[in-house]
């Protein structure tokens, strides 16, 4: 067992470096020399030059993202153009307030898909079957930013329950989740965060007990004479590890679709952070950024991948 | 030799067969045809479709003209049946004109990837073990960032625009795509009759142009059709960030983001860009389950 | 034998074997439990095939016999022997190339399902051998209903199908034309009649021979099924754990069988007569894992008379008997290996 684990995190390395280096060429991908963002707009060549130099743009390009490596590695991101602070520390901020609407979203998403997913799968063809696979299609089908609009529309310009946008009058910095003024603010935007990944998890899940379902272990069990509730038990147990591949990856999306309600609801994450940085065109706050979300993404795969081993021992030996 | 051509073995099967002889793909389209519900769906699509094409004749006004004294009207205000928007432009005409970035989008960074994407994972899945290696383990990278991520992360870059917002998406499926092809391949790769026309004395090429392709067109296909909702619903995304369709070119998600400053005073108008994608995106995604029902023909 | 000479494509002779293979082995490398361990499935096998005849090779299953026609066919490359195609090398720079000896050896596998194209017209899969040997289309097309004709399937009614909507004996039988299709000299039939029913195997088996003398054809014949070994072949090849045990006539073999291997193997056919049943099973367990081949005779783990040389010394392919033809592996027909059965 601890053989495949340091198998699977030796695995994880190179991705993670393949990862680091998409980051690193996001700056050449901008439009123009990659110096203008960081240069004032009245800078002469002799500056030019001496900055290219401090900045290491006159080396090759493997010199140059050996360098930046160790600069992220030792936590140094530069410094964001518009607020000329370190990239870390906003990151860092930004991160803890995603983390805030992601902790409650998750667990939300997973009973509810898990939930619905299950039902179906086990009275296939029923009619909470096809209730939930009509609910599983519009789910995916959804655009959640626009599901976040219209929630602010019905709950808070029509019948003016909860407020529309933000983090409460405080602000980030003094945020409660035992204050009702401030944990209002959490319900809608949680609630649409939580719905991207539930049509997916509903339909995997349904999908897996389905197929459990279908196995020869399940006559036998039930030709043992066991109670249905003990045999649903038993598919439910099976169909655990194909279930939480799924619920792992979704765990990704939940992060990247962050952007985009965390833009509707001005919460201020790391996914406003981003769009922020978008309109700005800051590119060292939109590479920082990337590169934390994205190896949070690496490690959730690796986390879930491990867990999936330990309660599936097939999966070990392949 | 006293043998003729003629057997002395009698097979008893040359009596006609009870099974009418009906080939893969005329078996899918039977599928298709008896499926009401994949129908109704495609019909509806084909009328977005047609919508879209045919914008200039359908819209009632141009989708350009502004108008400062017309800003943000309710429904049916003055001749304008879904009213207004923040700058005096005809909703209804917006509307009809967004389906076509929102179909481009949607459609054509998937047929990118899939051409893009399917060669690659063919070439991986047929190829050796180190060329599959450097194919799958560059795709495994791509394949680690969350998709809207990387969408983001890539136009962001790139500085937005209908093009790079196009590239950015197909480069987000592209390691996906490649992974359906690469595993519909090896499995293709695995059974007799590759070995068998090897042994026929055919090259790799022609092995793959007549043996593997047509297997591993279904799947592929079935996934790509699978991609054009997700297409559509992310191209809304970027557009919706301000990293696509650039104004004042009409697109849902566009119309979505500017709207949404208007939410407290026109909160119907607001929300209907985005039912068209919804809408839009439904369809396709019924429309490519019927596809993968009709396709799934266990031979 | 019919008039091999007559063949315009025969240029060793009559008296050339139209194959000879020495010494051919192919290791295959496994990873697994942290070492990595060679998979010894063919290990020097040496054998002739003469023009005309069927060699039939039996053998418990694992023990190299499709490996083996992998071997010859080229779709695996060997590790070490050498093959000797009527007279030339194959792969040598003076020999045949590879690719030439395709165009005279051709292969019926076993699952007539996946040996297949699912996604064509069963004829189009016949076709696509001429096709490839450079004809074009509509010829190469006309070539397959013609083989069609001959394996007994009517063109107009089977040739636009596709592979699920025929039986398995009727995918065995496109299999074959397919395989003929290209005018080969031989034919490696691996296990190709062993997923029939039993009425079909026949018509099957009875639809070879038929083709064999029409085609002046060589039948490498691989089969686990002892009967239907001894109704197609004209000699025999035993295989065991990699290697050949035994060789000898048809008839011998099964009448006279000299190794305590083939002698089990020919025990453990199901009698038709149930009071000549036997109780105790003549071999039991099984094979070992090639993986780490017991030294010695490979066999001395379940050969009941097995003694400290048969574990010390391999024993030698040889001719025991009054008969040339006849050879096998085993201490106790050797007088001078010191087994103690030996000198009787």
């Amino acid at each position: 067992m601890l053989r495949y684990i340091a198998h699977r995190i030796l695995l994880a390395v190179p991705i993670a470096l393949g990862v680091s280096v998409v980051c690193f060429s996001l700056v050449y991908l901008a439009p123009g020399d990659p110096l203008q963002t960081i240069l004032p707009s009245d800078a002469t060549a002799d500056m030019v030059a001496q900055i290219k130099h401090a900045y290491g743009f006159d080396r090759p390009l493997p010199v140059q993202y050996l360098l930046w490596l160790g600069h992220v590695l030792t936590g140094d991101f530069g410094a964001s153009i518009s607020t000329r602070r370190p990239v870390i520390l906003e990151v860092t901020g930004a991160l803890s307030n995603t983390f805030i609407l992601t902790s409650f979203a998750i667990p939300l998403a997973f009973i509810m898909g898990y939930t619905m997913g299950a039902l179906a799968g086990c009275f296939p063809g029923r009619v909470v079957d096809r209730l939930v696979t009509g609910a599983a299609v519009v789910g995916v089908s959804l655009p959640n930013y626009w599901l976040g609009i219209v929630l602010v529309i019905v709950f808070a310009v029509q019948l003016m329950v909860l407020p529309a946008t933000g983090m409460g009058p405080k602000g980030s910095a003094e945020f409660s989740l035992l204050r009702w003024s401030d944990a209002q603010y959490l319900v809608l935007p949680v609630i649409t965060l939580a719905m991207i990944p539930v049509g997916i998890i509903a339909r995997t899940t349904r999908a897996a007990v389905a197929e459990v379902l279908n196995q020869d272990f399940v006559t036998t069990l039930r030709a043992k004479g066991l109670s249905e509730f003990a045999v649903i038990r038993h598919v439910l147990k099976n169909s655990a590890p194909q279930v939480l591949a799924v619920m792992g990856l979704q765990f990704g999306y939940l992060m990247g679709g962050s952007i985009l309600i965390e833009t509707v609801f001005t919460w201020p994450g790391s996914g406003f952070m981003l769009s922020k940085a978008i309109i700005n065109r800051d590119i060292p706050v939109l590479q920082g950024t990337i590169l934390f979300l994205s190896m949070i993404f690496v490690a959730t795969n690796l986390v879930v991948d491990l867990l999936q081993s330990l309660i599936d021992p097939r999966i070990r030996r392949s | 030799m006293s043998q003729t051509a003629t057997l002395p073995i009698a097979f008893d099967d040359d009596a006609p067969p009870a099974l009418r002889v009906r080939g893969y793909w005329s078996t899918v389209g039977y599928r298709l045809r008896h499926d009401p519900v994949t129908l109704c769906f495609g019909a509806i699509v084909l009328l977005i479709v047609l919508i879209a094409i045919f914008a200039p004749l359908l819209a009632p006004f141009d989708p350009y003209k502004e108008s400062v004294i017309l800003r943000l009207k309710p429904f049916g205000y003055r001749g304008h049946p879904l009213g207004t928007d923040e700058l005096g432009r005809d909703l209804l005409s917006r509307l009809i004109y967004g389906g076509r970035s929102s179909l481009l989008m949607g459609l054509i960074p998937v047929c990118i990837a899939t051409a893009l994407g399917g060669t690659l994972g063919v070439i991986g899945g047929f190829a050796g073990r180190r060329v599959n290696a450097v194919i799958m383990r560059t795709m495994d990278v791509f394949y680690a960032f969350p998709s809207v991520l990387l969408a983001v992360a890539i136009s962001g870059a790139m500085g937005g625009g209908m093009a790079n917002g196009m590239a950015a998406l197909a480069l987000v499926f592209i390691p996906a795509m490649c992974r359906v092809a690469e595993t519909a391949t090896a499995q293709v790769r695995s059974l007799d009759f590759i070995e068998a026309a090897r042994a026929t004395g055919a090259g790799t090429f022609t092995i793959v142009r007549y043996h593997v392709l047509g297997n591993v067109l279904g799947p592929v296909f079935i996934y790509a059709s699978s991609l054009v909702s997700v297409s559509i619903l992310l191209a809304s995304g970027l557009s919706f960030l301000g990293l696509g369709v650039k104004p004042p070119t009409p697109d849902w998600g566009l119309m979505l983001s500017t709207l949404r400053q208007s939410i407290y005073i026109v909160p119907l108008s607001c929300a209907l860009p985005g039912a068209a994608i919804f809408v839009t995106s439904i369809c396709f995604n019924l429309v490519s389950d019927g596809i993968r029902a009709a396709m799934d023909v266990r031979l | 034998m019919s008039d091999v000479a007559a063949d315009t494509r025969d240029i060793g002779g009559p008296a050339q074997p139209l194959l000879i293979a020495r010494d051919l082995a192919k290791h295959f490398h496994v990873r697994g439990a942290g070492r990595s361990a060679r998979v010894r499935a063919v290990d020097g096998v040496s054998f002739t095939l003469f023009k005309g005849e069927t060699l039939g090779i039996v053998g418990e299953s694992g023990c190299g016999k499709s490996t083996l026609a992998r071997l010859l066919l080229h779709l695996l490359e060997r590790d070490a022997g050498e093959l000797i195609f009527d007279g030339e090398p194959v792969g040598a720079p003076r020999g045949i190339t590879v690719a030439a000896l395709r165009r005279h050896v051709q292969m019926v596998f076993q699952d007539s399902y996946s040996s297949l194209n699912p996604r064509m017209p069963v004829q189009d899969s016949v076709a696509f051998g001429p096709f490839v040997h450079g004809r074009n289309k509509p010829d190469a097309r006309r070539v397959a209903r013609d083989m069609l004709v001959k394996v007994g399937l009517n063109p107009d009614l089977f040739g636009p199908r596709y592979p699920h909507e025929l039986s398995g004996g009727q995918k065995q039988r496109v299999n074959i034309a397919r395989a003929l299709a290209i005018e080969p000299r031989m034919v490696i039939l691996d296990e190709a009649v062993s997923a029939l029913d039993k009425s079909v195997e026949a018509q099957v088996l009875n639809l070879l021979r038929a083709l064999k003398q029409q085609f002046n054809l060589t039948y490498l014949f691989i089969s686990h099924d002892l009967n239907v070994v001894r109704y197609v072949s004209d000699r025999v090849l035993v295989m065991y754990l990699g290697c050949v045990v035994e060789l000898g006539p048809s008839e011998d073999i099964f009448i006279r069988p000299l190794h305590p291997y083939t002698r089990a193997l020919l025990g453990s056919r199901p009698s038709m007569d149930p009071a000549n049943r036997i109780e105790e099973p003549p071999i039991t367990g099984d094979p070992p894992s090639p993986i780490d081949p017991p030294g010695g005779c490979r066999f001395h783990t379940r050969c009941p008379f097995a003694e400290a040389v048969c574990e010390q010394r391999s024993p030698a392919l040889g001719a025991w008997l009054e008969r040339e033809s006849h050879v096998a592996a085993c201490h106790m027909l050797d007088r001078g290996s010191g087994h103690s059965r030996a000198a009787q």
